[in-house]
């Protein structure tokens, strides 16, 4: 009965409000479709002038960087991101070439180093200035190091000293005046630096971000000297003594750094501002390229690569990066602890094929742990693609054609393109060897965790070279390695690389690292897979940008060129 | 109505203190700390580390100093964003988030009521189908697929916007449409099914009989009581909305306050993602004793008590 009126009361209603047009006229309902009409075709007149060739006429270069960075003080962080922008507006003792980075003048105008490798003196120029007006000196690099090797500051690249004589003593407060550190300032303009062994690569590391000098005196202005958090990293404290000086940071959408007048190569320098955009995505970014707001993305979606080979090939920059992507094997596992079964996983691996259908990035298959030609030294050895001869290895250690071999799970934290490769070599290995593994993922952090508490069988790894020698992809497998987590220790491989370090000669030295990662691959605490490399998109009118094996840029060279037939995004 | 009023807000004071202190022991009690990188860091690093940032201290200990400064507006350091604090990326981002929000907000009230009545008017009719259809799509297309949709469109095809950042006024537009074309589906189809209510009931048919004209009838007499049930979804979603979205704010790279509710997590930035809760937390129950507010104010049958 109820449901009967409900059904008439409707009718009754319905039959009398047929015309939308009286119950919606314009005071009703029609503005909504006008506000929507006007906010969409508002600005749709005319096209627009794009950020991209705005820069290019007036200087400003926009580069995709990645995500926000930590801080900006060189002392304090650690990552790449840090690096592309701190590089910008510190220049250290030495700088580098924009073609193959080695060690050209920078904050030092000469050097000389003694006969027997062991001391290095700088001549600083009469011109270097701090942004400030300040002239930088000696004191500032002996005031700076001091700091890096304080333990309350937690530098996590004090070990970039260790090479100085007694920085390592200092750092752990076996000694407590620093002056007995191998660091002196002769005079004002004159700065030494007394190593314990003669270290080949010495300059080369003067180019990383923590040899870096800082303005003690604006640091110790706005904070603790020790202490992170401090507040001279912001644009209005910055000092710098670099090509550039921070003028603008927005967290999580700019960071730009304005030409240093006080550089002393000024005139070198054609940029006037570069604005680095934290963007996280990769879509995001590869868009934000097309409609001309960057000049230069970060890097490029792995599913792009292929368009842009054929469509447009002048814009992807593909070059060799120094970094290895590999699997760390957890040797203390009871079947991976054989020799023969790491050996036999290994040679098992079609790594051409995981570079071709898999990566897909102009990867280079990894048959050695130290990329190729990484400052002229080739490995000596190759880990060979024989599956009959991985059979016999795993027949030999008790498991013929993979029976009864236990359950080992490969660990890699949460991304596609690690599931991706992870997938593929859990096939090879169930076909070329008949072994079954399981594959985990864990969110980054808890992977991270995994790791430091042995809580894997195979896991997976990359590692990029803090500079160019194949120490930097050599010296973490130490017995007490940081790093090597692998349960591995072997001290003849121990002894090798220290006998590299002292070694002056660099043929020689290579020759002791040859032998020192043949037995790394012949040990197998590591499976190497492929040699990283770097994709990102350039527009055409970025000139003097070179691709270069850290991916470094001395941004000082770099200029923008409005005349270079700049493509537009909708011709693309 | 203030007693009321009183009373709420003390008993969100121990929800509040609830909620921060199960977050707290929670992000505590995940692997990994905020000082975890791929080149690890020696053990005397992160024990420096953690001396200068309390983190030694016992947890319990830790949360009382945390509740302590909170309580005095120090939200405490961030560990990933080595140089700003909790209070300066809230205070930077926050308004980046309340402007989107609010933009999105009147996008979904603009297209979502007006939809919903609509459809209502004639049910089951093409008029009910096209408006609801959409809204099935509207809710259906996560904003992580409208979002480089409208994009590609206005952006790369027709080259009118910038396809992120958030420098320029009409850097608004493309955001603003898809967060609020998500909730504007939620929206109309609460309106209608909120309408339908009202217009099947006795008091209805009375203005009618009384000669009130449709437009009138509509917007004097239904709509009153067929907002309510959108009046009380509204409370939460604008929270959610006013804090900013992490998928919105990813894919158009707005610096707003949304993304770090996932990244702080991801970082164990443990006070920004206390702070990121706390101050989510608080707009919810504001925002919830606002629509109770205007519940009561709208619906007759309700009292303050």
């Amino acid at each position: 009965m109820i449901d009967l009126r409900k059904k008439l009361a409707w009718k009754t209603f319905s039959e009398r409000t047929l015309s939308y047009s009286r119950v919606f006229s314009p005071p009703g309902l029609f503005p909504f479709c006008l506000l929507l009409f006007a906010i969409v075709s508002c600005v749709g007149c005319g096209k627009r002038t794009t950020r991209v060739e705005i820069g290019n006429r007036e200087q400003i270069l926009h580069l995709a960087n990645g995500s926000e960075p930590e801080d900006l003080d060189p002392q304090i962080t650690t990552g790449v991101t840090e690096h592309n922008i701190i590089s910008a507006m510190i220049e250290g003792l030495v700088a580098e070439d924009p073609v193959d980075l080695h060690p050209v003048p920078g904050m030092a105008e000469r050097w000389d180093i003694s006969p027997d490798g062991k001391t290095y003196t700088f001549h600083l120029r009469a011109n270097a200035r701090w942004s400030n007006g300040d002239p930088v000196t000696a004191q500032d690099f002996v005031r700076s190091y001091h700091r890096a090797l304080t333990p309350e500051l937690a530098n996590e690249y004090k070990d970039m000293f260790f090479y100085v004589v007694n920085a390592e003593k200092f750092y752990k407060q076996e000694i407590t005046n620093f002056a007995e550190v191998g660091f002196k300032a002769l005079d004002e303009r004159t700065f030494q630096v007394s190593l314990n062994h003669p270290t080949s690569y010495f300059l080369s590391l003067l180019n990383h971000h923590s040899w870096f000098p800082v303005h003690i005196p604006t640091v110790e202005k706005h904070g603790n000297l020790y202490q992170r958090g401090n507040r001279w990293t912001r644009p209005e404290n910055y000092v710098a003594n670099g090509p550039f000086v921070l003028s603008e940071w927005k967290v999580n959408s700019v960071i730009a750094v304005k030409k240093n007048p006080f550089y002393w190569d000024a005139d070198q320098v054609r940029l006037k501002e570069i604005r680095f955009y934290p963007l996280e995505r990769l879509d995001t970014e590869e868009r934000a390229f097309r409609s001309g707001q960057i000049h230069k993305t970060y890097k490029i979606p792995p599913t792009k690569i292929d368009y842009y080979k054929a469509n447009n090939p002048d814009l992807l920059k593909q070059a060799a990066y120094l970094g290895t992507y590999f699997y760390m094997l957890n040797t203390t596992n009871v079947a991976l602890r054989d020799k023969r079964v790491r050996q036999a996983l290994a040679m098992s691996i079609d790594r051409e094929a995981i570079v071709k259908n898999v990566t897909r990035g102009g990867e280079l298959p990894a048959f050695s742990l130290v990329p190729p030609k990484t400052a002229g030294y080739t490995s000596g050895t190759t880990i060979p693609f024989d599956i009959p001869k991985a059979k016999q290895l795993l027949a030999d250690a008790g498991y013929p054609d993979g029976k009864g071999f236990p359950k080992i799970q490969l660990l890699y934290n949460t991304l596609e393109s690690h599931k991706t490769i992870a997938e593929a070599i859990q096939q090879m290995w169930k076909k070329n060897l008949g072994i079954d593994i399981t594959l985990r993922n864990e969110e980054w952090k808890v992977y991270l965790d995994s790791r430091k508490l042995g809580k894997f069988d195979l896991f997976r790894y990359g590692w990029i070279a803090d500079y160019v020698d194949p120490n930097a992809f050599l010296d973490m497998w130490v017995s007490d390695g940081g790093n090597n987590n692998s349960g591995w220790a072997n001290k003849e491989y121990d002894e090798l690389i220290a006998e590299a370090g002292r070694t002056i000669d660099t043929k020689a030295r290579f020759e002791i690292f040859q032998k020192a990662e043949a037995l790394l691959l012949d040990e197998m605490p590591i499976m190497p897979i492929y040699f990283y490399t770097t994709s990102y998109l350039l527009r055409p009118s970025v000139k003097n940008w070179n691709l270069t094996i850290l991916d470094h840029q001395p941004y000082k060279y770099v200029y923008l060129d409005p005349e270079s037939g700049e493509v537009q995004s909708k011709s693309e | 109505m203030i007693r009321f009023i009183i009373r709420r807000v003390l008993i969100s004071i121990p929800v509040l203190f609830i909620i921060a202190a199960l977050a707290f022991f929670m992000i505590k009690k995940a692997p990994g700390g905020p000082f975890a990188k791929e080149r690890s860091a020696p053990p005397e690093i992160l024990r420096n580390l953690e001396a200068q940032y309390g983190l030694d201290k016992p947890v319990y200990e830790q949360f009382y100093i945390y509740v302590k400064n909170a309580l005095q507006g120090d939200l405490g350091p961030s560990f990933r964003y080595a140089n700003w604090s909790v209070n300066d990326l809230i205070r930077s981002g926050f308004p980046v988030s309340l402007e989107l929000g609010c933009w999105s907000l009147m996008i979904a009230l603009l297209i979502g009521i007006p939809a919903g009545i609509i459809a209502s008017i004639k049910p089951n009719s093409i008029s009910d189908y096209i408006p609801m259809s959409l809204a099935m799509i509207g809710i259906c297309l996560p904003t992580f697929v409208m979002g480089p949709l409208l994009v590609g469109v206005f952006a790369l095809w027709l080259g009118w916007y910038n396809s992120s950042g958030w420098d320029f006024a009409y850097d608004r537009v493309l955001p603003a449409l898809t967060l609020g074309g998500y909730y504007a589906a939620y929206v109309a189809r609460m309106t209608r099914g909120g309408m339908l209510e009202v217009l099947s009931q006795d008091f209805i048919r009375t203005a009618r009989a009384k000669g009130a004209s449709s437009v009138r009838v509509i917007r004097k007499h239904a709509l009153r009581g067929g907002l309510l049930p959108v009046i009380s979804f509204l409370g939460p979603a604008t929270a959610g909305l006013l804090t900013g979205s992490f998928v919105v704010e990813t894919i158009f790279d707005i610096p707003g306050l949304g993304r770090y509710f996932v990244t702080s997590a991801f970082n164990r930035d443990y006070l920004l993602l206390m702070g990121a809760v706390m101050f989510y937390a608080i707009l919810i129950v504001f925002m919830n004793l606002v629509v109770d507010v205007l519940q009561v104010w709208l619906n007759p049958k309700l009292r303050f008590d």
